[in-house]
């Protein structure tokens, strides 16, 4: 795709909670089909900015449009086409796998054949037939997380955004996680993630990296390296973070 | 130690930071002390009372009158039918019908002997009652007022004395149940649910693996329920004594000593649940279904024990809230001392011991 | 509506998949009703009593033969010593002292007069009006009868006698239970109905879950709406499980319509379980909302007239109870069930109720926060 669209545009976003500044003027584009991470040490404002640009917090001040849609006036019209993980675990877990998938993608309004045809599809990709009929408390974390992305792009929403997806799981399952990432890229899905692990930072397409609730830097992981006369990610967000 | 006052202190700023729980712990004893004071009362007031007169003469006219000037009813109207009394019945329109026969005055007069019906609603058995002895009390006076020229040959006259409540105010019976009501419900269920939140969001691992001992770590989260639950205690007292005018006759020291034995023993209860719940919601379903239902209803707070089947007189010897209440009724309104009081402070010195090793117990088996 | 439907599914699911629900829903209620409705007697019987004679007189000996008669008094003690009686007063175990002095009978014959000494244990107050009641109608009835056998007076002959017929319509055997159950009733259909919809989304609140919800184009009153109706449906099911079990236990009369009380019942738990919303949409974690609802709950019941008539409550009370959902079905039940009352008896108390529910509706909804 050689459209260069800006998909989530934002301009001099503001949050405070009372005086405390969560996010300082923050201002940035994501293009259409990228993988743009938001990268940031605990604490820095990657979740209070996701919230906002979810519809699930306002915003102090500051231009914000997300799918085409101000997120002040037009935040249902966001939520129908965003998908959203969180970083505190939220699939229903007193539910069983196929009922977490049905609830969600009944409650985008899915058909019920639609529905019925797409589970069969996702479980079969995640190799989940088998415990479909299982609580989700009864599953493993890593399954858990896959689930949750998949269940987050089931309705196949223009954007989804992942706050910290790959938590506190093994690194075989990161890798397995970041291909499902790449591979909800080729079916046209922008992707927005944060997360504190650097080596994931050479996945994406661009990168920025926040700092006490500025924006430092963004650009590509390898234009960053450069700038910064890095070798790995993990570096440049050391010296940002000593500056 | 000082690890143990730093938690402990830590507990506190927990619960102060929650003004709103903190504002209805506080104010559940005073809105609950004036219910019971002016509410819920069994004095009869304005019972809507219906007139079927169907004699309109002097002698029912000035009985009417004399109803309604009692100060116990106001008039609900007048019928002319006797299905209207269904209709006023029907529509709660009124409690009473008075029914004035044919022809009353005349009756009186030549019989000496006349005739009221009193239709009352009785769905409602106890106040239906009451009002009727009320309104029959009324009518005999009246009536009676008429016949004072005839003089009595003698009679044997009745003394009443009202023990240790000579006004017959209602908020005497329930200020020691109230007390064992709020202790029972801010020590034993606040202390479970707290308990048992740690557990279901897994911060009680956290604590057990600090070098804080369990003991400290149980003591820690009960002690500021302790004094909060003093605290509430104390304020029924003097709500009771300044509102009502309900006097602490024995020994105030006494009273307090008691209303520690007994919030150690609703906490050490409140521990004890907390070990067997594994989510608030069980703690607190466990905590309002075994304990603040039958605290209120077993225990002689609102309903007299010895009207219960023995099935129930039996069950409520296990409610602790049943022998406080009794301590407090003695030292409180009774003014009696310890002799008067030493086997139902025994039997919840045994009930507390009890609930303590058998928490302690659980506990262990839960770390093993 | 098929988002609507998506959402009851799951609700209902995790309802009954939750271990704790079904003796909620069953065990509890059933044990309460019974249990409740025998140990919340207001109705009196067997005061005991200790008789201090210390005349043994005819006219004492009498007199004490009229109480024993007497089906309200249980004379458990016998004493010359008055002391002893007074003591046995104070721990509990005697209600009521009847003492009669020395020369009792005699001062009766030579001064026409005497005196005898009632000791009542006041503590509870309507208790110990009603044996003040009771003690005096059997004096007065004593007292005639003896002016009547020993003086010769014929009381009744110039004196004018009114006969009093007291009629007990709906409950002629003034059958306490009844009344006391359908009370019971009415509270237990509204604390499930109540806690169990408010602890439901606080807990989603809790546990983050509402979160996931609240990022999708879900609307706030399809979601408020899939938290009520199930509870909606429990708290009816509660309904018909207890009236059939006071039918089958206590004989509970069903004189009205029972489709009637159902309809009513649906308004009424709008208004509840809408009250239960709303408390939970301002509060955050499960031990906040708990004290909140306990705090109306019991405010709220105790004030509907459970034990005790509302009409009878001071007039600031009574205008509480304008917002009072609990006394308004308090009525109405016991009006539909005891008394066969019709829409037109109780068509003030629906339209309240009615409006209330949409009041509190819009509250919840509006309040309901999907961004912070």
């Amino acid at each position: 795709m050689v459209d260069h669209e800006h998909i989530i545009e934002v301009k001099e976003m503001v949050k405070k909670f009372g005086s405390f500044r969560a996010n300082d003027r923050l201002t940035f584009y994501v293009e259409k089909g990228e993988i743009f991470g938001f990268l940031g040490a605990n604490g820095a404002g990657k979740t209070t900015a996701i919230r906002i640009l979810c519809g699930l917090s306002y915003p102090t001040s500051g231009e914000i449009m997300v799918a085409g849609h101000d997120v002040y006036r037009e935040r249902e019209k966001i939520k129908r086409k965003i998908g959203y993980m969180s970083q505190k675990f939220s699939l229903y877990e007193d539910l069983t796998v196929s009922e977490n998938i049905r609830l969600y993608a009944g409650i985008y309004g899915l058909g019920r054949n639609q529905i019925a045809s797409r589970e069969e599809q996702l479980l079969e990709r995640l190799a989940l037939s088998h415990i479909r009929n299982r609580l989700i408390r009864e599953i493993p974390l890593g399954w858990k997380q896959k689930l949750a992305f998949s269940v987050a792009i089931f309705h196949q929403p223009a954007i989804v955004f992942l706050d910290e997806p790959t938590g506190g799981v093994d690194p075989i399952t990161r890798r397995q996680f970041w291909e499902m990432i790449h591979d909800a890229t080729e079916e046209g899905i922008t992707v927005f993630v944060t997360t504190h692990y650097m080596d994931e930072a050479e996945y994406c397409d661009r990168v920025s990296i926040m700092v006490d609730g500025r924006i430092d830097a963004l650009d590509t992981p390898a234009a960053l390296k450069q700038q910064f006369e890095s070798k790995n990610m993990n570096e440049v967000f050391l010296k940002l973070a000593r500056r | 130690m000082n690890r143990f006052f730093g938690f402990v202190k830590k507990e506190f700023q927990h619960i102060f930071r929650d003004v709103r729980t903190l504002v209805i712990l506080f104010g559940l004893p005073m809105v609950m002390i004036i219910l019971f004071g002016f509410v819920v009362t069994t004095e009869i007031r304005d019972v809507e009372v219906g007139i079927w007169d169907r004699s309109m003469d002097q002698a029912s006219i000035s009985a009417t009158q004399k109803i309604f000037a009692s100060g116990y009813f106001i008039p609900a109207g007048y019928l002319q039918h006797e299905e209207e009394i269904g209709e006023l019945f029907r529509s709660g329109r009124a409690k009473v019908v008075v029914v004035f026969e044919e022809g009353f005055e005349r009756h009186l007069q030549r019989e000496n002997r006349a005739a009221i019906q009193l239709i009352t609603d009785a769905s409602d058995a106890n106040s239906a009652q009451l009002s009727l002895t009320y309104l029959q009390g009324v009518l005999m006076t009246y009536f009676q007022s008429m016949n004072q020229e005839i003089e009595m040959p003698w009679s044997v006259n009745m003394k009443s004395r009202m023990f240790y409540n000579e006004e017959l105010k209602g908020v005497y019976m329930f200020v020691p149940g109230l007390m064992a009501l709020i202790l029972m419900l801010i020590s034993a269920l606040m202390t479970s649910v707290t308990i048992t939140r740690e557990k279901e969001f897994g911060t009680m691992e956290l604590l057990l693996a600090s070098p804080l001992k369990p003991r400290e770590i149980i003591l820690g989260k009960v002690t500021p329920y302790v004094l909060l639950s003093f605290v509430n205690a104390m304020t029924i007292v003097l709500m009771g004594f300044l509102v009502f005018g309900v006097p602490v006759v024995g020994s105030l020291w006494l009273l307090m000593l008691e209303c520690i034995l007994y919030i150690t023993l609703a906490l050490s209860i409140g521990v004890l649940i907390s070990t067997n719940a594994k989510t608030q919601q069980m703690a607190m379903f466990i905590s309002m279904v075994g304990l603040m239902l039958p605290t209120i209803l077993l225990s002689g707070f609102i309903f007299p024990i010895d009207n219960m089947p023995k099935v129930l007189q039996w069950f409520s010897t296990l409610m602790p809230a049943r022998w406080f209440i009794v301590v407090i009724k003695n030292i409180m309104l009774k003014g009696t001392g310890f002799a008067f009081i030493w086997k139902e402070t025994l039997i919840l010195l045994g009930m507390t011991l009890f609930f303590i090793l058998a928490s302690v117990k659980r506990f262990k088996i839960r770390l093993n | 509506m098929r988002i609507l439907l998506t959402l009851l599914v799951k609700e209902f699911k995790q309802i009954f998949r939750n271990r704790l629900m079904l003796p909620i829903i069953f065990v509890i209620p059933v044990v309460q009703m019974i249990l409740l409705t025998y140990a919340a007697s207001l109705e009196m019987k067997g005061i005991s009593m200790a008789v201090v004679d210390q005349d043994y007189s005819q006219a004492s000996r009498l007199l004490v033969s009229r109480f024993e008669g007497s089906p309200f008094f249980e004379i458990s003690l016998t004493t010359s010593d008055y002391q002893k009686a007074v003591r046995e007063l104070t721990r509990d175990r005697v209600d009521v002292i009847l003492h009669m002095p020395h020369e009792f009978e005699k001062r009766l014959y030579s001064e026409k007069e005497t005196d005898l000494q009632l000791v009542v244990n006041a503590i509870n107050a309507t208790e110990a009006g009603l044996v003040n009641a009771y003690c005096t109608r059997i004096l007065f009835d004593y007292n005639t009868q003896v002016r009547a056998e020993w003086f010769g007076l014929e009381g009744s002959g110039r004196q004018t006698t009114l006969e009093m017929i007291p009629r007990y319509w709906y409950n002629p055997l003034l059958d306490y239970k009844i009344y006391m159950f359908s009370g019971i009733l009415v509270i237990i259909v509204t604390m499930i109905g109540m806690l169990l919809t408010a602890l439901n989304l606080v807990r989603e609140k809790e546990m983050g879950t509402t979160e996931q919800i609240n990022v999708t184009p879900i609307r706030k009153y399809q979601f408020l709406m899939a938290k009520l109706i199930p509870f909606m449906i429990i708290a009816l099911f509660e309904l018909a499980f207890g009236l059939m079990i006071g039918r089958l236990l206590f004989g509970l009369p069903i004189e009205g319509s029972l489709g009637l009380l159902f309809l009513f019942t649906c308004i009424y738990l709008l208004v509840v379980l809408g009250i239960g919303l709303f408390l939970s949409t301002i509060s955050n974690t499960q031990q906040q909302l708990m004290f909140l609802a306990f705090f109306f709950m019991i405010t709220f019941i105790l004030m509907s007239g459970v034990f005790t008539p509302a009409e009878s409550m001071p007039l600031w009370a009574q205008k509480i109870n304008l917002v009072n959902p609990v006394a308004y079905f308090m009525k109405v039940i016991r009006m539909i069930l005891l008394k066969g009352s019709g829409f037109r008896d109780i068509s003030r108390e629906f339209f309240s109720l009615c409006f209330y529910a949409m009041v509190i509706l819009t509250l919840a909804i509006a309040n309901y926060r999907k961004t912070t």
